[in-house]
């Protein structure tokens, strides 16, 4: 392996989770102007210039608070699943090409860590495992409400997982490759792949919201209950890693939205690298568009979605795709 | 600053009939099978979700914020508002009102004020010590409904911190400044326990209610 290989992987390692780690900080202030301006209130105004350095406080109070295992939790486990949530989000950042490739000095940089051939498998896969985070925090949490909060989540994150490799089957058949860069560059001369796969497109973003437990779908935290579900019993950093592993997701989520069915960073030039930075912020306003918008839905509900009415589309989606790309 | 809304804004609680409240109508839940796939259906067509996402993207676009950002903002309070209690002077000759009759101490609920008199040397009652332990009023009002010389009034003043449980105030805390009540910067009967501005026409029409 060569050094400067391996140099310039680290450094693509260590600017996306710096990068990332600080936008689901950021994430969070926008989440809250977000939601406060469509509610008709303020948001964080008191801490710096229209409450920015409100960021800065909390991750000082994250920092800083006392790291609390109780009594009767399993500590081993209890430690480790806010780990598991943050590090599965990160992890999958891993095949995820960020921007084109560009030049600097001579030297052609890929900001993509590993253009591994079964790249959106990959990404799916791990993101898939991120559910061990709250389940087994719910479950060593010794709280029946953290407990039930997990078994529902589960519930929710494999159902789930089902709508999102259907849907995406469509796509992948039409291209013909799991790597990301190559559903990227599909799209390069035709049309978005929304405008082939527009079911598949919406199926895709509507298990997006169950996959990282945001608002319509968000069962994972028992709001009817007034508890944080899962994260009930975390205090501190944990509880913190829990949040930035839920932003990561966000915004990883964003990004493959954008790069298998808008188009991504099309065909390399720099309005391409912005057009994708646009249509990801686009997606992450629409996350917190949605928590403004729309009430919860019940499990049961959810349930009946998943399996009677979005994996049948999806289904019915792949069949179809599959006779036109025969015939 | 942004222009606060008026204390009548808040009173007006007007619910009758052609004002801006009126009941929904509900559809009926669907009894058949054949019945709910339909509100499916047509629910999921008609786009209804996306009416809620434009209603709030509506209404961050307006920015018409009703946030009163605390500290530096205030609501406007009722005048006859119950907080911490101020003793008023005469306007002209700014002389204590209070005559030391302990009828506020004794008619106080929480056994929250304590007075001490003596006979001064123009052989007039004098107040020598006055307290209110704040941490146990609980600013019923009877210490200033009962007080005959309108000496003893709810203020305004509903911000209070204190380091202890028990935050007494004294008689020189709560009495109106000589200069200003002098001066004439005080309005003569304000807060609760003093006479209303309209008290003649309340006078007339139902004397028993004064």
């Amino acid at each position: 392996m060569e050094t400067s290989y391996l140099i310039e992987t680290i450094i693509k390692i260590v600017t996306i989770l710096l990068v990332f780690s600080a936008l689901a900080g950021l994430g969070t202030y926008f989440e809250r102007k977000v939601l406060a301006f469509m509610q008709r209130r303020l948001g964080p105004m008191m801490v710096g210039p229209y409450g920015l350095a409100q960021v800065a406080a909390d991750g000082i109070k994250l920092f800083t608070k006392e790291d609390i295992i109780p009594t009767n939790v399993v500590a081993r486990i209890f430690k480790i699943a806010p780990v598991i949530t943050a590090a599965t989000a990160f992890m999958a950042a891993a095949a995820i090409p960020f921007m084109p490739s560009f030049t600097i000095g001579g030297y052609t940089v890929n900001p993509i860590v590993s253009d591994i051939n079964v790249g959106i498998l990959y990404v799916l896969g791990v993101m898939a495992v991120g559910l061990y985070g709250p389940l087994l925090g719910g479950m060593a949490s010794a709280n029946k409400f953290s407990l039930l909060s997990a078994a529902r989540g589960a519930a929710v994150f494999i159902s789930y997982e089902v709508i999102t490799g259907l849907s995406l089957l469509a796509p992948l058949m039409m291209v013909g490759s799991l790597s990301l860069i190559d559903l990227n560059n599909f799209q390069i001369e035709g049309q978005w792949m929304a405008v082939y796969q527009p079911v598949a497109f919406v199926l895709f973003w509507i298990a997006g919201f169950a996959e990282t437990g945001r608002t319509p779908f968000h069962l994972v935290a028992n709001d009817h209950e007034i508890i944080d579900g899962f994260g009930t019993e975390y205090s501190g950093m944990r509880w913190g890693l829990f949040f930035i592993g839920e932003y990561a997701n966000m915004f990883f989520y964003s990004f493959l939205l954008a790069i298998i069915f808008l188009g991504g960073f099309g065909d390399g030039s720099v309005f391409g690298a912005f057009a994708l930075l646009g249509k990801v912020a686009f997606f992450f306003f629409f996350f917190l568009w949605t928590r403004a918008a729309w009430p919860d839905v019940r499990p049961d509900q959810l349930m009946w979605l998943c399996w009677k009415v979005l994996m049948p589309l999806a289904v019915i989606n792949i069949v179809i795709t599959g006779f036109v790309l025969m015939f | 600053m942004r222009k606060l809304p008026s204390l009548q804004d808040f009173k007006d609680r007007n619910v009758a009939e052609g004002s801006s409240y009126y009941n929904i109508d509900g559809e009926a839940y669907p009894e058949t099978g054949w019945a709910q796939f339909k509100q499916v259906v047509t629910r999921t067509f008609r786009l209804e979700l996306f009416v809620g996402l434009w209603v709030v993207l509506r209404e961050m676009f307006k920015f018409n914020i009703h946030t009163v950002q605390y500290p530096a903002e205030k609501l406007p309070i009722g005048p006859r508002y119950r907080a911490v209690h101020e003793m008023q002077r005469l306007w002209e000759s700014g002389t204590e009102r209070c005559i030391g009759c302990g009828l506020c101490e004794k008619i106080c609920i929480s056994d929250c004020i304590r007075m001490d008199t003596k006979i001064d040397e123009n052989s007039r009652k004098a107040v020598t010590e006055y307290t209110i332990n704040l941490g146990r009023c609980i600013f019923c009002g009877y210490c200033a409904e009962v007080c005959p010389e309108l000496a003893i009034v709810h203020g305004g003043r509903y911000e209070n911190v204190s380091e202890q449980r028990a935050h007494y105030i004294g008689f020189e805390d709560m009495l109106t400044p000589l200069d200003m009540a002098i001066s004439g910067k005080v309005a003569e009967y304000p807060g609760f326990g003093a006479v209303t501005p309209h008290e003649d026409e309340r006078v007339k029409v139902t004397p028993l209610a004064y």
